[in-house]
């Protein structure tokens, strides 16, 4: 790992959260750099999905759910969780592909377009360029091109889930949140998906949630490994898999638990 | 020894058990599709008779409806109007606040608010329809009079007014159900592209439902055009062929009321009408479950 000049693009900072009383993730600093990919990795119900979903505050469309400490969100140094903020505005920067590829029940086009329709982008030169450019990057395009207007559900696991990357690129995010997005895809599917995901570092700065080891392993610059709602060890992804400092990640690494 | 040991033999008592309870099912599902196809067989045996005097091209297109005067007239059409325009006028109503009322529900309201709307709404499903019937009558009636002075007491408008409130809680229930099937995770994804909830609700969510929402609204269609006691109170009787709802007119539905209740000799031609009638609305909702059927089949959404 080269150590090139890195920009912090957000952090976490004593970031707790519950669900109603039960609090799930207990303190956990954490940073993000800019053009880098961070994986987050841990036994199921640690805590590492909950933690992505606080940096889009997708917690705030359930009721009960309540943070405490911050994220901050850079070059603005603004805390996305305050209630100054406004959530809508912070998953217009920051976006989102889950773990089930989850297309909308439109045209392969209007699901790419989405994002920019709701911001009220409707000019048809525009989103004929923004869906190309976006479909494109997400490799998506060439098998696409020749049926824009087919129902995205046609589309293949594998490719329906590069659509929803497609469709999270168009709106030129600053943060791209992954959430296991090749957990519900086959082998083939998986390599194009991480292959793509080396790509588009160079653009943003990327989190992503696996519960694939090989997967942290490929993909990512930063591993956090959590336990139990904690962080438990946090560095540069091969000093992680080489030489972990705590016992617990090298337990999990290893296959000893989890 | 290759036979079977005992405890693997065959034993014909569980499979002579199964064999009943398959039979009594098949009856159960049996009867229902028997019953059906028996009304629509009597329906066409006994329209026979009024064809073999009416031909059918002269009851789809004679513009008077008369069996009972001495100058006897066969033609279906005005109690089709009438159908059709009381029809219209309640989906005005029932269409909107239907739809309107299953986003709210299904999208907007908080589970408390949820859990304690329904059961109101759905209890005007269960007011008795000839209580609306009154309620047209004596009650919106007037009201509309006042707006309209020239509005006669019976008239098509109040009673498809209140037939619509009617179907109101058929097509939200039935909305609200398709939309609350959307899958949260389909939700999500329009949430963190940025979208406000009325977004997701009219981009996202209402088109992935909009099979059962269509299924929804052909319902209510078909509780309309059946409906009978509202239209039978508050319309007029009076087989008009107009399609101006501020007019008393008479539906194939209050025909048959009306003459059903009067003392008509079994085997008259004006007795054979009801039959006819009969068959005309059942064959109307027929083809609006067809389209329903097809519709939901064509926009069914596979998640």
């Amino acid at each position: 790992m080269t150590e090139k000049e890195t920009i912090l693009k957000a952090e976490a900072r004593d970031l707790s959260f519950y669900y109603g009383q039960a609090k799930a993730l207990k303190n956990i600093s954490l940073p993000l750099y800019d053009k880098k990919v961070t994986a987050l990795i841990g036994p199921s119900g640690c805590g590492k999905s909950t933690f992505l979903r606080c940096f889009n505050r997708m917690h705030d469309l359930y009721p009960n759910n309540h943070y405490e400490g911050e994220i901050v969100l850079h070059p603005d140094n603004v805390n996305v969780l305050s209630d100054k903020v406004d959530p809508i505005e912070v998953r217009m920067r920051i976006s989102m592909v889950f773990q089930k590829p989850n297309p909308f029940p439109k045209s392969i086009y209007e699901n790419v377009a989405y994002g920019l329709r709701v911001r009220g982008i409707n000019k048809k030169s525009i989103l004929d360029e923004k869906v190309e450019e976006a479909l494109t990057n997400a490799a998506l395009w060439n098998e696409a091109k020749d049926r824009l207007q087919d129902l995205a559900f046609n589309l293949s696991g594998g490719q329906q889930q590069r659509l929803c990357i497609a469709r999270a690129l168009a709106i030129d995010p600053e943060i791209m949140l992954f959430d296991e997005p090749t957990s519900a895809l086959d082998p083939i599917a998986t390599a194009s998906i991480e292959e793509l995901m080396d790509e588009l570092k160079s653009r943003f700065s990327i989190l992503i949630v696996t519960h694939n080891m090989q997967q942290a392993a490929r993909v990512s610059d930063y591993t956090a490994f959590l336990y139990l709602g904690e962080l438990i060890e946090y560095n540069e992804t091969k000093k992680i898999f080489t030489n972990p400092d705590r016992k617990e990640t090298e337990d999990y690494i290893t296959g000893r638990f989890g | 020894m290759n036979t079977p040991s005992n405890r693997l033999a065959y034993k014909p008592l569980r499979h002579i058990k199964e064999r009943i309870i398959e039979a009594g099912l098949f009856l159960a599902a049996f009867m229902s599709v028997a019953t059906t196809f028996a009304i629509v067989a009597i329906l066409v045996y006994e329209s026979i008779p009024l064809f073999k005097v009416v031909s059918l091209w002269t009851f789809l297109t004679d513009t008077q409806w008369t069996p009972l005067f001495d100058d006897a007239h066969y033609g279906i059409m005005p109690l089709v109007a009438g159908t059709m325009v009381t029809t219209a006028v309640a989906l005005a109503v029932a269409i909107p606040m239907g739809t309107i009322i299953a986003i709210y529900l299904s999208e907007f309201a908080s589970h408390k608010v949820r859990e304690s709307i329904k059961p109101v709404l759905e209890l005007l499903g269960a007011v008795p329809t000839v209580v609306y019937g009154y309620f047209a009558l004596i009650f919106v009636t007037p009201l509309l009079q006042k707006l309209m002075p020239e509005l006669s007491g019976f008239n098509m408008l109040s009673a498809g007014l209140v037939m619509g409130i009617m179907i109101v809680p058929y097509v939200s229930s039935v909305s609200e159900d398709a939309m609350r099937a959307v899958p949260m995770h389909i939700r999500e994804g329009s949430y963190a592209m940025g979208s406000t909830r009325f977004q997701t609700a009219t981009r996202v969510v209402v088109p992935g439902a909009f099979s059962g929402i269509a299924a929804a609204y052909i319902l209510g269609i078909s509780r309309a055009v059946g409906e009978t006691m509202i239209v039978a109170v508050a319309a007029g009787m009076q087989p008009n062929f107009t399609l101006n709802p501020l007019e008393p007119a008479a539906t194939i539905s209050s025909y048959i009321v009306q003459v059903a209740l009067g003392d008509l000799p079994h085997g008259s031609i004006g007795y054979q009408t009801i039959f006819a009638a009969g068959l005309t609305l059942m064959l109307m909702t027929l083809v609006f479950n067809v389209i329903g059927y097809w519709l939901s089949r064509k926009f069914r959404e596979v998640y």
